[in-house]
């Protein structure tokens, strides 16, 4: 096969192009320029968008004897994530940058590119699988490693992408031993800190990054009841489930602590309540697709695992479509959930799909006494007439 | 094997070169030095020094050698600027026509920054031309704030060969000293020093020595500030130790050139233009970029509609065809073309643009395969752009 290996300079794409050339395919690398203002250096642990590390990637490249180019998808990599980015914090959500890059950039614009040149494949330095399910058709899969498991980033891959994706790092038990083969290999990126976080906030400091990009405005921090009990300087300072830095003056009448259950930048408020508040019995979107085959008939309700970060555990569920909308309801209540989140379903290790969190709805002392409750252990005991027994939270 | 055709990136080392680079490794001394180890060395930095000399209409003793063409133009320009400003201080304006190397744009973009320099910049044409008019009036408005002229010779992109004589009188009525980057014109069409000429830049690795070696030529009647102080050798303008081994070559190199130029460059314009008319001939939406009547014999620029330059080059080198784009940036990336910029083109036409160079070693077979694999390359190109 010809395949693009996508070389971002670190040792997971390195050793991921590596294995492809050792498989016997014709392998040509590409490191992605990204940002429209590179660094030079990498700073810190951080790197994926700076002159070192396409630099790190072409001796990659040498040593493995594979033509090395660099392509410009800063425009795109702006318009589609970035500003994206900014666009989403500024309504109020948190998006999933990593993803929307997955999404818009390397298997699409990326893959496009690359399928339109002749190529058969574009490979990764991702922790997934790509496997031939039951019924012949092409399925994504957890990484044997669940440790370094990167599926849920790729969650947005559609049946389209996947034959044309390849994950060689699909069966490694841990990063240590990419890190030995690289250094078998005598890749100099075998001992490389991984880049983390987001590519284009070297710092890590999003919400400084933030600051500088979105106009501060100050406005109210209210109560659930929507009473004012303190100020703030801006709405995208603030993440769903945070509790701290939020300045009350007023202790809560209960005594306890407050934490933040909604953004809402249009009213320029901020909504915190007590720490219950924050469960969430369900939660759903618009927009979602499906990675490979969907389900036969995916208006019934069907058994899942629901995954909200990429670092989250997963969590048992049943879901179903309706009238356009993905819905979740998750047996154990879900923590912290902010819309613009991305929901990754799973049917064992297989990545069924995935969607938008735009809608949530909480658990918190709303639950219908006669259908449901919150049991000691956070389950929700009736998961199919929860719909009538939760009111809306976050819009 | 692969079609190498960007020779104005980097030519091919002549067999000569090469000879004469192994020949004066074999000499140990310093040419600084008394002894006569350090004698021996200084012989074959100054046999270099005399032929290049010969070559550039200049003599030995105005030959500076440097480190490459980047530092030349640097030492040119920063050090006319300084050595003008430090008589006085009012001389603070650089007169430059756009569309000029990086080494030019960005040392003057430093003086800028630093050392307060106004730009003042000239026009380009279409074509690539400097507006004369323009050239002149900005040297004959408030000369007493003048610190500098400087200039290409021929364009390094697109080919355009600059009225030389010209803007160089216009800089003597103006007594402004003029600076001129020669580095893609040099072993290809006549150059050297000529009245009005302060300073003049060529490099060793467009005329196949080997890189890593460069001239500024200063006549002896210019004074010139030094960029990097030390031992005081080369008369104080450039202090470092000698290198006679690159000197050697880059005298071997521009010695074999130079005699064959005419008849070299008659025979690479030949090429040049067969491969000109079957490309326009096979592929729709192609045109020549340039001053057609008055170009390098050696390049080729083309635009190419709905296409961009790093599909093509990344095409063209899976079909082992080695041409390049307007220039990368620092991690590889191709660029906009700043001269297609400054001749006037959308800064999507300055991404369509293609440099086929020829050197000293091109064939008819090379043009035969560039010609043959380039509808099918274009093709391809375009599709990629109508997906993206």
């Amino acid at each position: 096969m010809r395949v693009l290996a996508a070389m971002s300079g670190g040792v997971d794409s390195a050793v991921a192009a590596a294995r492809a050339v050792d498989a016997g395919h014709d392998v040509v690398g590409v490191h992605l320029a990204l940002s429209r203002m590179p660094g030079t250096l990498r700073t810190g642990a951080r790197g994926c968008c700076t002159i070192e590390d396409s630099m790190d990637a072409q001796r990659a490249a040498n040593l493995l004897g594979i033509p090395y180019y660099v392509w410009d998808f800063s425009e795109r990599f702006k318009s589609d994530v970035v500003d994206d980015f900014i666009a989403e914090y500024e309504a109020g959500r948190t998006p999933n940058p990593c993803m929307r890059c997955n999404e818009r950039i390397k298997f699409a614009a990326l893959m496009d590119k690359a399928l339109a040149l002749g190529f058969d494949a574009v490979c990764t330095g991702h922790y997934a699988s790509v496997v031939t399910g039951a019924d012949g058709a092409l399925e994504l899969h957890r990484a044997s490693a669940w440790a370094k498991d990167q599926s849920y980033v790729l969650g947005v891959l559609t049946a389209e992408q996947l034959p044309h994706a390849m994950f060689p790092l699909a069966e490694t038990p841990s990063k240590a031993d990419v890190r030995a083969e690289a250094e078998r290999r005598g890749l100099s990126v075998a001992n490389k800190p991984d880049s983390h976080d987001i590519c284009f906030i070297p710092d890590g400091d999003t919400r400084g990054w933030l600051s500088e990009r979105l106009p501060e405005v100050p406005g109210s921090i209210v109560d659930e009841s929507g009473a004012v009990i303190g100020s703030h300087d801006g709405t995208h300072g603030f993440t769903i489930g945070q509790r701290k830095g939020l300045h009350l003056g007023v202790p809560a009448s209960d005594g306890r602590p407050r934490f933040v259950l909604a953004v809402k930048p249009a009213e320029n408020t901020v909504v915190v309540g007590p720490r219950e508040s924050l469960d969430i019995g369900e939660i759903a979107g618009t927009k979602f697709s499906w990675c490979g085959s969907a389900p036969a008939n995916p208006g019934e309700a069907f058994a899942c695992d629901v995954q909200i970060r990429a670092h989250a555990e997963p969590v048992p569920a049943v879901a179903f479509l309706a009238e356009g909308e993905f819905v979740v309801r998750p047996e154990v209540a879900l923590n912290s959930v902010a819309t613009g989140q991305t929901a990754v379903i799973y049917v064992g290790t297989r990545v069924l799909g995935q969607f938008t969190i735009s809608r949530t709805v909480a658990v918190a002392g709303r639950v219908d006494p006669v259908v449901g409750r919150v049991d000691p252990q956070g389950h929700i005991e009736t998961t199919t007439t929860l719909t009538s027994s939760l009111s809306e939270s976050v819009g | 094997m692969t079609v190498y055709l960007d020779h104005a990136a980097s030519t091919p080392v002549r067999a000569v070169a090469r000879q004469a680079y192994l020949a004066a490794l074999e000499v140990s001394g310093n040419p600084s030095s008394i002894h006569r180890d350090g004698q021996r060395a200084r012989a074959i930095l100054e046999d270099a020094r005399e032929i290049v000399s010969s070559t550039l209409n200049c003599d030995p003793i105005e030959v500076i050698f440097t480190s490459g063409g980047t530092e030349s133009v640097n030492l040119g320009i920063i050090g006319l600027y300084r050595a003008r400003r430090s008589v006085d201080p009012r001389r603070t304006r650089i007169i430059v026509p756009e569309g000029e190397h990086h080494a030019t744009l960005d040392a003057l973009e430093w003086l800028e920054a630093h050392e307060s320099a106004v730009i003042d910049w000239v026009l380009l044409d279409t074509l690539g031309r400097i507006d004369l008019t323009a050239w002149r009036d900005a040297l004959t408005r408030e000369p007493e704030t003048i610190a500098v002229a400087t200039s290409l010779w021929a364009n390094n992109e697109v080919g355009t060969i600059h009225d030389v004589d010209a803007l160089a009188a216009a800089c003597a009525a103006a007594e402004v000293p003029f600076h001129v980057d020669a580095i893609a014109a040099w072993g290809h069409i006549p150059v050297g020093l000529s009245p009005g000429i302060s300073a003049l830049s060529v490099a060793g690795h467009k005329v196949g020595s080997v890189p890593g070696v460069g001239v500024l030529v200063v006549p002896r009647s210019v004074t010139i500030d030094a960029v990097l102080h030390g031992g005081g050798q080369q008369r104080g303008i450039r202090s470092g130790t000698q290198n006679p081994a690159v000197a050697a070559s880059l005298a071997a190199a521009i010695g074999e050139a130079h005699p064959q130029q005419d008849g070299e460059s008659e025979r690479l314009a030949g090429l040049r233009d067969d491969a000109q008319r079957r490309i326009l001939a096979s592929t729709d939406g192609v045109r020549v970029s340039g001053d057609l009547d008055n170009r390098l014999p050696h390049n080729l620029h083309l635009h190419i509609e709905d296409a961009s330059s790093a599909d093509l080059l990344y095409l063209l080198d899976e079909a082992g065809i080695s041409v390049s784009a307007g220039s990368a940036c620092q991690a590889g990336v191709a660029r906009a073309s700043h001269v297609l910029l400054a001749m006037g083109r959308s800064p999507e036409q300055a991404s369509s643009a293609l440099r086929i160079s020829l050197g000293h070693t091109t064939t008819q077979a090379d043009i035969d395969e560039l010609v043959r694999v380039f509808p099918e390359v274009v093709s391809r190109a375009r599709t990629v752009s109508s997906r993206a």
